[in-house]
């Protein structure tokens, strides 16, 4: 017998007096996601030409991309591919397993029709993948290849969204975080890029585009941050491989024969943003986003898509609270109450019937009865006839022979009388 | 346009170590899984199981620095049962939503076959609402309440010779479902040198028996080592305390005997230092760990098995969970036709049988009337016979009649010619 208290009511807040030691126990978190390691999949979309291998490369200080490795620019696709390059890199003891998906092809054929499938095939398929490792009976460490963000890359023209990127993005924004970035940004004056920035919010927000938000934090300063990353979506980036040398700093930065474009400087472009962002404060919300929203969407979507087989949709709202199993018990109990009813409605179809039919018998039995106490009322009746009959012809009968008798013995007597007669004479 | 889909490798597959030619920036990444962490808040969970009056809730107010509410218990309990009570608590910066789980009644009835049963099924339900919810197609894992036991205390009471049957058995049923943290309570009544004897004594019944108790983890380097320490002084023999007594010119946590002061923080009294580092301030976080990753997934893996489920078919390819799900619900509607069908060849047969039965009845009345019928034809044959029978007779008495008539007519009238001759004769003379 278990005791337990309402938990919203009955969690009680204490004051602890004195140091008990669990507020060591952020670092035992701490120490344990070291040593576990952690994993990124970060996927970049947008037509070749745009910058996309450079910026990954400035992104994550590394030769990710290089002539070893060519970037998917480099590789000239006819089809659309999706194609992951998994890289293990280490800083400040903490090892990160980081997935670079990138999309060759994309965008770059006459007919771009459906060239986003390939992209939803392959984040459905990681989720899949993450689905059955999660589903199995005997589980082990589940490495996680889910795609955490996609930063898509707009070409700068300076006017709006193409058509293919409001269609991109509008089929990608609840499977996955997307994050649009304007690429190749040193093409844009402040003020065009300014422009350019509004447009595209303004179209975003009339297609109903869901990008990547950041949460709020609790934190006064951290908010002002956000709020000011916020005011300059979508970030407008510029990437370099090289690095020049400029007042004496090394930076990395484009060469024009006007000045210097810096990558990392703030007034030149918003890449340090994005990297901050990206990876030093949100990499683990965008994970966490991932999994508890797009993960689960997708999940729930999969399941009830097994459970609710040809259930009208109008049931499977309430359905959803349930695990598939716990929803087939109800629809056993469910069924247990429908054969019961059947049951009865049966045994009272069967009664009836039976009823009925007795009934019927019992009838023609008592019609039968009845023709049958006639037809004897009729025999008795006339037997009854007959009898009469025979007594009366018996009474005549008597009658006349007694009338006989009578005239027999007239005659007999007159005729004696006659001899009397003869006898004496009278006669000769 | 062809659409071409798949994962191809890039040139290598296998996992490239990239050098950094500068700060990127994610070694933030364990800050902001802790800053995550904490702003949710953590969540432990501890069972307490041991004989009325040893002290568990002292012990836990002492560990906790705080006095938990609640009457102590009575003997007269007729079971065991289980009292959950939570309480939030905060340390600088970290909220912690403590669940203290306390077996009352254990080790009072006389029978106590059945002891354990209850603490089992607690946990197992712990671990049951969870899986559900892992289960459910719409769930919310992220902010779930995390109800199940991450540490079991099992108080041993200090009789100083060896462990009870009932302690035997309650662990050998727990050791598999949670953290087994065995602790010799009350502890100031035990002397030095029979507490070492003690602790071996129980260490190796319990190996001995092959109770798996909880094993301070060795495999990372910053704690390696004070968990090997620590490790040594198993089970902490332990005194709790809440009241405090002057010890030279500060106020500590101790017991005040005539013969001296029991002090809880003094390593050299009890192991209670020992024991609130290992629980609290180096292990709390592989506690969780081991629940989650270990006696919850033996639980899951139970559970599922025996609802059927099968990570393999019988070629041993993987199913999917689709598959998985898809083959039950067939299954189950397989099931539940067959049922209906069951039932309505019952009823068919019912009918059937039924329609024999008024049959026959229908025909036996048939015969009946049939043989009424007959005797009905006999009787009326026999009227008739009879009728013909008086007709004849009538008829012939008729005839009869008839001729007896007509000769007395003529005898009448040839009396009348005869009376006539003779009077005629007579009239002659």
């Amino acid at each position: 017998m278990i005791e337990r208290p309402d938990s919203s009511s009955a969690s009680i807040a204490r004051n602890l007096e004195g140091y008990v030691g669990f507020a060591n126990l952020p670092n035992q978190v701490y120490r344990k996601s070291v040593k576990r390691g952690f994993e990124f999949t970060l996927m970049v979309v947008g037509e070749s030409g745009l910058g996309k291998s450079t910026l990954i490369n400035s992104l994550f200080l590394t030769e990710l991309y290089s002539k070893d490795y060519p970037g998917p620019s480099q590789r000239i696709k006819k089809t659309v591919q999706v194609e992951q390059s998994k890289v293990l890199i280490k800083e400040g003891g903490v090892q990160l397993t980081l997935t670079i998906v990138d999309t060759p092809g994309f965008g770059d054929a006459v007919d771009n029709s459906n060239c986003w499938q390939p992209v939803i095939n392959y984040i459905d398929s990681k989720c899949e993948d993450f689905l059955n490792a999660e589903s199995r009976v005997n589980r082990r460490m589940m490495p996680d290849n889910r795609v955490h963000c996609c930063l898509y890359f707009i070409a700068p023209s300076g006017h709006g969204l193409k058509p293919l990127d409001i269609e991109f993005m509008k089929r990608l924004h609840d499977k996955v975080n997307v994050i649009p970035l304007i690429a190749k940004a040193d093409t844009l004056t402040p003020e065009e890029c300014q422009q350019f920035k509004k447009q595209i919010m303004k179209e975003i927000q009339e297609h109903k585009i869901k990008i990547y938000e950041f949460p709020d934090s609790e934190d006064d300063e951290d908010s002002k941050v956000i709020r000011k990353i916020k005011e300059k979506m979508p970030l407008a980036v510029v990437g370099s491989n090289v690095v020049i040398e400029v007042n004496g700093k090394k930076v990395r930065g484009r060469q024009y024969p006007w000045g210097v474009a810096e990558v990392e400087n703030g007034e030149h472009c918003d890449f340090t943003v994005l990297r901050n962002m990206l990876i030093r404060t949100h990499m683990q919300d965008l994970k966490d986003v991932t999994n508890n929203v797009h993960y689960e969407n997708y999940r729930s979507r999969k399941l009830a898509a097994v459970t609710c087989n040809g259930v009208d949709a109008t049931k499977t709202k309430g359905q959803l609270t349930k695990s598939p199993l716990a929803q087939m018990e109800e629809e056993r109990r469910e069924h247990v109450t429908k054969m019961k009813k059947m049951e009865t409605e049966m045994e009272q179809v069967f009664e009836m019937k039976v009823k009925e039919k007795k009934q019927k018998l019992k009838d023609s039995e008592a019609e039968l009865e009845r023709r049958h106490e006639q037809m004897k009322k009729n025999l008795e009746a006339q037997y009854k006839e007959l009898e009469e009959k025979r007594k009366q012809y018996e009474e005549e009968k008597m009658s006349w022979e007694a009338q006989q008798r009578i005239l027999e013995q007239q005659k007999l007597d007159a005729s004696k009388t006659m001899e009397k007669n003869k006898k004496k004479g009278k006669i000769f | 346009m062809s659409v071409a889909v798949g994962s191809k490798p890039s040139p290598s597959e296998d996992l490239r170590n990239l050098a950094l030619s500068g700060h990127v920036g994610f070694d933030s990444l364990p800050d902001q899984l802790v800053n995550k962490s904490t702003t949710q808040g953590f969540c432990f969970n501890i069972l307490c199981v041991g004989e009325t009056g040893i002290g568990k809730s002292t012990l836990m107010d002492t560990l906790f620095n705080t006095k938990f509410e609640g009457d102590p218990a009575s003997h007269n309990e007729p079971g065991v049962r289980l009292k959950a009570r939570s309480y939030e608590l905060q340390e600088s910066n970290v909220r912690l939503k403590l669940t203290t789980v306390d077996t009352v009644g254990f080790g009072d009835q006389i029978n106590k076959e059945d002891s354990y049963k209850p603490i089992v099924e607690y946990i197992d339900a712990q671990f049951e609402a969870y899986l559900q919810e892992e289960l459910k197609i719409k769930r919310s894992l992220f902010n779930y309440h995390d109800s199940r036991i991450h540490a079991c205390l099992y108080f041993i009471a200090p009789t100083g010779h060896s462990l009870k049957s009932l302690d035997l058995v309650t662990m050998k049923k727990l050791d598999s479902k949670v953290n087994i943290i065995p602790i010799i309570a009350k502890a100031d009544t035990i002397a030095k040198n029979e507490l070492h004897k003690f602790k071996s004594k129980i260490m190796s019944e319990l190996v001995s028996n092959g109770v798996q108790i909880y094993q301070f983890p060795t495999d990372e380097e910053t704690v390696a080592e004070i968990n090997a320490t620590m490790s040594v002084h198993l089970p902490f023999a332990v005194v709790g305390s809440t009241e405090e007594v002057k010890i030279g010119n500060k106020m500590a946590k101790a017991r005040q005997y005539p013969w001296g002061v029991v002090q809880v923080e003094n390593e050299n009294h009890c192991d209670f230092v020992k024991l609130r580092e290992m629980l609290i301030r180096v292990n709390m976080e592989d506690l969780r760990e081991q629940t989650h990753s270990r006696h919850y997934e033996l639980y899951r893996r139970c559970k599922l098995e025996e609802m059927g489920f099968k990570d393999t078919d019988p070629d041993c390819k993987p199913f999917s969970l689709q598959e998985t799900y898809e083959a039950k619900r067939n299954e189950f509607l397989g099931e539940l036709q067959k049922k209906e069908e069951e039932m309505r060849q019952m009823f068919v047969m019912r009918v059937k049988e039924k329609e024999t039965e008024l049959k026959e009845a229908e025909k036996e009345l048939h015969e009946k009337f049939d043989r009424l019928k007959k005797t009905h034809q006999d009787e009326k044959k026999k009227l008739e016979d009879k009728k013909k029978e008086i007709e004849d007779e009538v008829g012939a008495f008729s005839k009869k009649k008839a001729a007896v008539q007509l000769l007395q007519a003529q005898q009448a009238g040839s009396q009348s010619t005869k009376k006539d001759k003779d009077k005629k004769n007579s009239s002659f003379t």
